[in-house]
């Protein structure tokens, strides 16, 4: 019976070993390069201040975390007003299960794509010579090319929508699914309209799944810098691109500093989100 | 509550999905049909003309840089993670079921790997590796990043599981004097199979389709993800879109794979059905 008492340790141990050399030493290492210093070709081991002090006393810094805050705000917003309804659609309107499932999948498959090229399948659509400036040109909406279509905010916070709203759909069709059906039939039998039943029940009772959704959203967007990079043109900035920037000139302890915070800032924003939910229960 | 008519909700909704598809989709397929441009066609519409230039364009190594050799080392790569993945999630899995020690702690690894933003893990292990003074080479430093990605989908994957997973089929395997390892052989691992190739599609894409943790872990030789980053910067002909529909034709295969092995594990499933008080 030793062996029973030792088997979860046993059978738990390789996950274990994974993430402790592959995420936790990583981090710690990039706590510890933070305080290292630096000059033009090598860093020295040292404990310094200086990468927190240059990096929170410019101002370039707080308008870049502003920047990917407001990116990660407004991504949030539309992911929700988009994932909602679509997952309302599937778990409340579709009828039969094999509906229900074919319709989840199609939602689903773009995410095991690839993100770059669903990046770039914009640029048809998009660019100055674009499909869509073209149709609104033949229209005569416009007599000239919008120019802010791609290439800018706006191409990013699409970009994002595009890649990310199946993280909202998902977790909260799955909240939806768990919903007991006379729960609202019984709000139906004491009177409830549609919208009363959307907003004092269903909506309470996926609360779990729209806190999944938005903790998989915010912490994406917040790290990301390929997005940013590919549909802004180098136009805009990210914490993310601030610490590539960082680490092609070697700056490794500026980088590692820059990356602290930004785990800082991460966390605190989980953490709050976490309130709201237990995540074990909800698998 | 679905019962009956279907109101004016149903259709507005129906409406908003089928815009949502569209959008899923729409940008996509502009790429599929771009990368059959003419020889002298452009990024964007119109056609100028129809050929597969493109396609054999891809294959002549000098016109895009390596991509033949990126995509082999995606594949070995994206193979040995999914593999590892389901071993892995399905032992971790196994072991959750009970309380133990630190199980706590190991939960919240998994999480974190979740949510600590990629580009972190991947300087940190880049980081790591310059300072033990070893190489970053994709099938050491870059095969651990995408573990520590593939990994926590892997284990909650196994958690909904578990959870559905009713234990008296272990216990009537150990009432019929089975020992552990033929549980698991012949009754554990036959239930969850399609569990288990579903662990396995998500090992398998996450790992093909990664950039982020790949950035800075993958040393000299690129994986096709940034080979195509790379691409985006300095090519601007519809080879680029050949590429792309090439790798998300392999995506949609392998998804295909994984849906075909479901449905006919399904399939035998229910034609052998139970043989519950047949008699022996």
């Amino acid at each position: 019976m030793r062996l029973a008492r030792l088997a979860p340790y046993l059978q738990v141990a390789p996950l274990t070993v994974v993430f402790l050399l592959f995420l936790a030493v990583p981090i710690l290492t990039i706590v510890m390069v933070s305080f290292w210093d630096y000059d033009t070709v090598r860093i020295i081991p040292d404990f310094v201040l200086t990468n927190y002090q240059e990096l929170l006393f410019s101002p370039v810094t707080w308008a870049t975390y502003g920047q990917t805050v407001l990116f990660a705000a407004i991504t949030w917003v539309i992911t929700l007003l988009v994932g909602f309804p679509v997952a309302y659609f599937l778990a409340f309107h579709v009828r039969s299960a094999t509906w229900q499932t074919v319709l989840f999948l199609v939602c689903t498959i773009p995410f095991w794509t690839s993100n770059v090229i669903r990046m770039i399948s914009w640029i048809p659509f998009l660019g100055r010579n674009g499909l869509l400036n073209s149709a609104l040109l033949e229209l005569r909406v416009i007599d000239q090319p919008l120019e802010f279509l791609l290439f800018s905010d706006f191409a990013v916070v699409l970009a994002y929508v595009h890649l990310y709203a199946l993280f909202m759909v998902v977790p909260i069709f799955n909240s939806m699914m768990r919903i007991d059906r006379s729960l609202i039939e019984a709000a139906r039998d004491a009177g409830g309209s549609g919208f009363q039943i959307l907003r004092s029940v269903i909506i309470p009772l996926c609360k779990p799944g729209i806190a999944i959704g938005s903790i998989f959203v915010v912490t994406i967007v917040m790290g990301d810098f390929v997005t940013v990079r590919l549909m802004s043109g180098g136009q805009s900035a990210s914490v993310g691109l601030m610490m590539m920037n960082a680490m092609s000139l070697l700056q490794y302890p500026a980088a590692a500093a820059n990356a602290v915070v930004l785990l800082i800032l991460v966390l605190l924003t989980v953490a709050a989100m976490m309130r709201v939910v237990d995540v074990r229960k909800e698998l | 509550m679905n019962q009956g008519e279907r109101g004016l909700g149903f259709y507005l909704l129906a409406g908003f999905f089928c815009l949502f598809v569209l959008f899923l989709y729409g940008p996509l397929s502009t790429i599929v049909i771009l990368s059959f441009q003419g020889p002298n066609g452009g990024l964007t519409f119109p056609m100028n003309g129809l050929s597969t230039r493109w396609f054999e364009n891809l294959f002549e190594t000098q016109m895009v840089g390596d991509f033949a050799g990126s995509f082999q080392r995606s594949m070995a790569l994206g193979l040995a993670v999914m593999l590892v993945t389901v071993i892995f999630s399905f032992m971790a899995g196994l072991a959750f079921r009970r309380r133990f020690l630190g199980s706590g702690i190991v939960f919240y690894l998994a999480i974190a790997s979740l949510i600590v933003p990629s580009i972190l893990v991947s300087l940190g292990i880049g980081l790591l590796f310059r300072l033990l003074e070893l190489d970053t080479n994709w099938y050491s430093s870059g095969f651990g990043a995408h573990l520590s990605w593939t990994l926590p989908f892997g284990l909650l994957i196994m958690f909904a599981v578990f959870n559905r997973f009713s234990p008296a089929y272990e216990e009537a395997a150990r009432d019929l004097g089975a020992t552990p390892w033929q549980t698991i052989r012949h009754v554990v691992i036959p239930i969850l199979l399609p569990s288990l190739i579903g662990v396995g599609l998500f090992g398998f894409t996450l790992s093909y389709d990664e950039f982020a943790r790949t950035l800075y872990t993958a040393g000299s030789f690129n994986t096709l993800p940034l080979e195509i980053y790379g691409m985006t910067t300095n090519v601007t002909t519809p080879v680029l879109y050949a590429l792309g529909t090439v790798t998300t034709g392999l995506s949609f295969l392998v998804i295909g794979i994984a849906l075909a092995a479901f449905t006919l594990i399904d399939r035998r499933r229910r034609r052998q059905g139970s043989d519950a008080g047949r008699g022996v």
